[in-house]
């Protein structure tokens, strides 16, 4: 493979690391008084690389998807992933300053510029991740991500709590990342090979024990990554520490790269072991939706309960995976597409819940009739928390209705059965948002004005959750079918 | 017919209903009423239309919108007459509540408009996961419903029937799945058709059972349902007891009967027990209940049973005395609940103490709830009777025992809806407040009279009702046929006899 087509495949990188350096040094001389141009460059390279995949991902891709022989791959898998993470990341950028100059970012007030770069090089890290097709280039992308994403935990330097959580997310990271490559190198040990194609060929037949210990090391060191149970526990506080629009951010984009990049490993380096890696797969899926569920149920302050949220939800992502067919892989794909959108509008509601001054609200005391002091973010909320929940006619009940369908065409009905039972139990705290806010005698406390952006993603976010978003299935799954089948191009 | 009106009939409310959520009370008001008349005019012109002994399946639309599923509706005469129901009910829904909803009226009507949506397409949807999406989403306008607009214990009771609710239905989703990925269709008609493994059937029905049992409600499933309708304003009540408990009954005859068969057959008896256990036990409970809504709720329960009884008889006279018992008690108890919104209006008390000899100052009150407790108890003349008797005479071919049991609650019906109303409309008039009432009002006149009509024409002249649905409920009989247990009532060919019956006994040939 020559080294222009190389190149010519991995512009959208490209895009993102030049535009990321250059950043960087406008970051170094022109300081913080810059960050609101650099935050819009940012945004605008976001675009330009998501304009150049958008072919890719609309008519399928060119015959030609490895790069750097075999080192990369950019499937239509990989660039759906990447439309998905691209997005997310826009969105997290556009929040971003209406909370770092409000007094919610305390006595920092004022966005930093290294922000949006951070922004940049930790999407610009998931974009590597999802294309990887060698050990190698998978840590890279995983490590350039993990790496930018605890800097952004810790980005209000002198609030505890935003401290307290990048630290935590650092040591408990760290502790995954070695527990990945602790994995990978059992497997290049036991199969003397890092690229995916290889390792999957060693692999046939019964797995030696070594083999088993390095396909568990990895399959535990991604579960970290994705806040699967039972490796979720650090969601929760790092998700009430980090700021909002940051942990806005961990809840989509990084989901989304380490679910993209879980699935392709099992599938393409595991693929031929599935009975040895399904019922792992299977076991986090369930426990992370009954935990999940469980868990958040006494929660007071709103960012946690999100967090365990996010757990169930990642939980039914994997129930997706865990079938093992093109079909479940599908169904998680469009899954990811509704939770990105779903806990975005969340967060982004979140924003919006400031008080005159621009202080943040997370507790249910805060939002007590909200129903009646803000009616449009309370109905919005409504309708995002009916949805999280899986009720019709919300879009999040078809992203459930995927995974199930999938569950039990494969002929898995009992696992369908126990992963339906705990989304009653989930119901159960999405329920009480509405509850708080629309039963509740009022607060009063949600008095602040939000900017138009926010205004804006949280009306985008909510006509895609509404029943409106069915007209769009039809498109979505089969670009996600497209995409899941290039999963299963395989030797 | 070309003209979606299915569509239109759904379309009209939820323009409505966006409408609402932006404006005022007073514009609210007339917007809810106006659509959800239009929308019943729609109705009458379905009725109209709808061609009896014609196609089964008719106004029959299929547009391919989303992926996983289809959007296609069609009605036979069973949805027929259900959405006819829920069309007429709602104006008056919209009505009862003109005066009692102070607060967030926009809202509130926009909860009662979208819910008559979800209705419509519930009974008119005709592909499985259609159905369910329309089934589960009425859960968010009536949780908004009891919880906003609802009494004092109103949050427990809205948590209640949510969950309450959830639960049953999603164990049905996953038996939807299973359903469409053996048969590879999820058209209900193919469906109805198609035959399920008997040993697979047994788990489809208890899933679905779990759903519609929850939902109709059976005993002892039930234990939400009073907590729902007390807590629940008037219009909410009218609709809980009018048409959502309905959803279960017909869910029963459009999927757990016609595709289950076999499995149906063989719960029968645990139906039967459930049923006759519901219809004892609640009667009694009605018997000593000091709230009024309380009464009414448990005798929905009591009443609800008969419908189960009159489903799983396998014969046409169940099918049909269940349908008109699910259309009669629709009717008659959502216009008690009504009788009993309309002094609770006045006196913000459904505490029975607190009423009495209400018959001296509001005369054409009781007069109407005179007729509704008639009509609730049975009397011949009214639709109550023409139901319960057609249930009560299928279910005693298949049981005789079920059928002894099950006609006790109609003596016990009588016994605590006359003790009711003697101890609200008749007597001294005990309490000042209360004899000083205003009869009722215009409005509230239009509210009971068309209902006070249609009780007395369905039971002076129910072909009217039964004429649409017969076509479908002999196609059900007819597919019923081969799994029926057999009855301990029909009549058996005994061995013909040698000679006449009064034939006397030839003497010998005596001796001369």
């Amino acid at each position: 493979m020559d080294f222009t087509a190389s190149l010519a495949l991995i512009i959208p990188e490209l895009i993102l690391t030049v535009a990321g350096l250059a950043l960087l040094l406008v970051c170094a001389w022109g300081g913080d008084k810059l960050a609101r141009q650099v935050a819009i460059l940012a945004v605008a390279a976001l675009f330009g690389a998501g304009f150049v995949i958008m072919p890719g991902v609309h008519f399928g891709t060119g015959p030609v998807v490895d790069a750097f022989g075999g080192l990369m791959k950019m499937d239509g898998f990989a660039l759906f992933a990447k439309a998905l993470i691209y997005l997310s990341a826009i969105a997290c950028l556009i929040v971003a300053p209406a909370f770092f100059n409000s007094e919610a970012a305390g006595s920092e007030k004022g966005m930093r510029a290294e922000y949006p770069v951070l922004i940049l090089f930790a999407t610009l890290g998931m974009s590597i991740m999802v294309s990887a097709a060698d050990f190698m280039t998978l840590y890279l992308g995983l490590e350039l991500n993990s790496l930018s994403a605890y800097v952004l935990a810790a980005i209000l330097r002198k609030d505890q709590r935003s401290a307290e959580a990048g630290l935590k997310y650092f040591v408990l990271g760290a502790l995954a990342s070695g527990i990945l490559l602790y994995g990978m190198s059992l497997l290049y040990g036991f199969t003397g090979a890092t690229d995916f194609a290889s390792v999957r060929s060693a692999l046939s037949g019964e797995l030696s024990t070594g083999q088993l210990f390095g396909l568990i090391f990895v399959l535990s060191g991604l579960a970290f990554k994705i806040a699967a149970v039972p490796f979720h526990m650090w969601t929760p506080d790092v998700y009430e520490g980090a700021p909002t629009p940051v942990t806005a951010f961990f809840s989509t984009a990084p989901k989304v790269a380490a679910v993209a990049l879980t699935a392709r490993v099992v599938f393409e380096v595991f693929g031929g072991q599935i009975d040895a890696w399904q019922q792992i797969v299977m076991f986090t899926a369930l426990a992370s939706i009954v935990f999940g569920a469980l868990g958040a149920i006494g929660q007071e302050n709103l960012k946690r309960l999100l967090a365990y949220s996010s757990i169930n939800n990642v939980g039914f992502i994997l129930l997706g995976l865990a079938v093992g067919t093109a079909a479940g892989a599908s169904a998680m794909l469009v899954y990811l597409f509704i939770y990105v959108a779903m806990s975005l509008g969340s967060f982004v509601a979140l924003l919006m819940l400031r008080s005159e001054d621009g202080n943040l609200y997370e507790t249910f005391a805060d939002i007590r009739g909200l129903a009646v002091t803000r009616p449009a973010i309370a109905w919005a909320l409504l309708l995002l928390m009916f949805s999280l929940a899986g009720i019709p006619p919300l879009l999040g009940f078809y992203s459930k209705f995927v995974v199930f369908q999938a569950t039990v065409e494969a002929g898995l009905v009992a696992f369908a059965a126990i992963a339906i039972a705990a989304s009653v139990i989930g119901a159960f705290y999405y329920i009480k948002f509405v509850k708080v806010m629309f039963f509740d005698e009022p607060a009063g406390v949600v008095t602040g004005k939000s900017g138009a952006a926010h205004w804006v993603l949280l009306a985008l976010t909510a006509a895609i959750i509404s029943p409106l978003g069915y007209l769009m299935t039809r498109s979505l799954t089969d670009l996600a079918d497209k995409a899941a089948s290039s999963l299963f191009l395989l030797p | 017919m070309d003209f979606p009106i299915l569509t239109t009939m759904m379309l009209v409310p939820l323009a409505g209903a966006v409408l609402c959520l932006f404006t005022g009370a007073g514009a609210a008001r007339g917007i809810a009423l106006a659509s959800t008349l239009a929308t019943f005019a729609l109705g009458v012109l379905l009725w109209s239309n709808y061609e009896i002994g014609g196609a089964q399946w008719q106004f029959t639309e299929r547009y391919d919108l989303f992926a996983g599923f289809n959007y296609a509706l069609g009605i036979d005469g069973i949805a027929l007459m259900l959405i006819m129901l829920s069309v007429f009910l709602m104006p008056i829904c919209i009505l009862a509540s003109w005066d009692a909803i102070q607060k967030r009226v926009g809202e509130y009507m926009a909860a009662f408009l979208f819910m008559e949506v979800l209705m419509i397409g519930t009974f008119g949807a005709q592909d499985i996961f259609l159905f369910y999406i329309f089934f589960e989403a009425g859960l968010i306008p009536m949780y908004l419903i009891i919880g906003v607009w609802g009494g004092d214990n109103r949050i427990y009771a809205s948590y209640k029937f949510f969950l309450y609710t959830l639960i049953g239905s999603v164990l049905m989703l996953i038996a939807m799945f299973w359903m469409v990925a053996t048969a590879g269709t999820s058209d209900i008609p193919t469906l109805m058709q198609y035959d399920f493994p008997v040993g697979a059937q047994t788990w489809l029905w208890l899933a679905f059972f779990a759903s519609f049992a929850v939902k109709v409600p059976m005993w002892p499933f039930h234990t939400w349902l009073p907590d729902a309708h007390v807590q629940a304003p008037t219009a909410g009540s009218v609709i809980l007891a009018g048409v959502l408990l309905k959803l279960g009954g017909y869910g029963f005859i459009r999927f757990s009967l016609p595709m289950f068969p076999e499995a149906s057959a063989d719960f029968a008896w645990f139906v039967f027990i459930l049923s006759m256990v519901a219809v004892v036990y609640t009667s009694l409970v009605a018997l000593v209940q000091a709230d009024m809504k309380k009464l009414i709720a448990y005798s929905s329960v009591a009443h609800m049973a008969i419908v189960t009884v009159g489903l799983f008889a396998f014969n046409v006279q169940g099918l049909e005395g269940a349908m008109i018992v699910m259309l009669s008690h629709g009717l008659v108890s959502g216009a008690l609940f009504l009788c009993v919104g309309v002094i609770y209006d006045r006196l913000h008390t459904r505490e029975i103490e607190r009423y009495g000899g209400l018959s001296i100052n509001m005369p054409y009150y009781a007069i109407f709830f005179l007729l509704f407790t008639m009509a609730s108890i049975g009397l011949p003349g009214t639709s109550g009777f023409v139901g319960e008797f057609l249930s009560l005479a299928g279910i005693y071919q298949s049981s005789s025992l079920v059928a002894l049991i099950c006609t006790t609650g109609i003596i016990l019906g009588a016994a605590y809806m006359l003790y009711l109303y003697r101890r609200v409309a008749f007597g001294d008039q005990k309490n000042a407040d209360a004899a000083a009432m205003a009869d009722i009002t215009p409005r509230e006149w239009a509210m009971m009279a068309p209902i006070a009509a249609v009780v007395l024409w369905m039971g002076v002249y129910p072909e009217s009702f039964l004429a649409p649905m017969r076509a479908d409920i002999a196609v059900l009989d007819a597919q019923l046929a081969a799994a029926a247990p057999a009855g301990d009532a029909e009549l058996a060919a005994g061995a013909p006899r040698e000679e006449i019956a009064n034939a006397m006994e030839h003497q010998a040939e005596g001796e001369h």
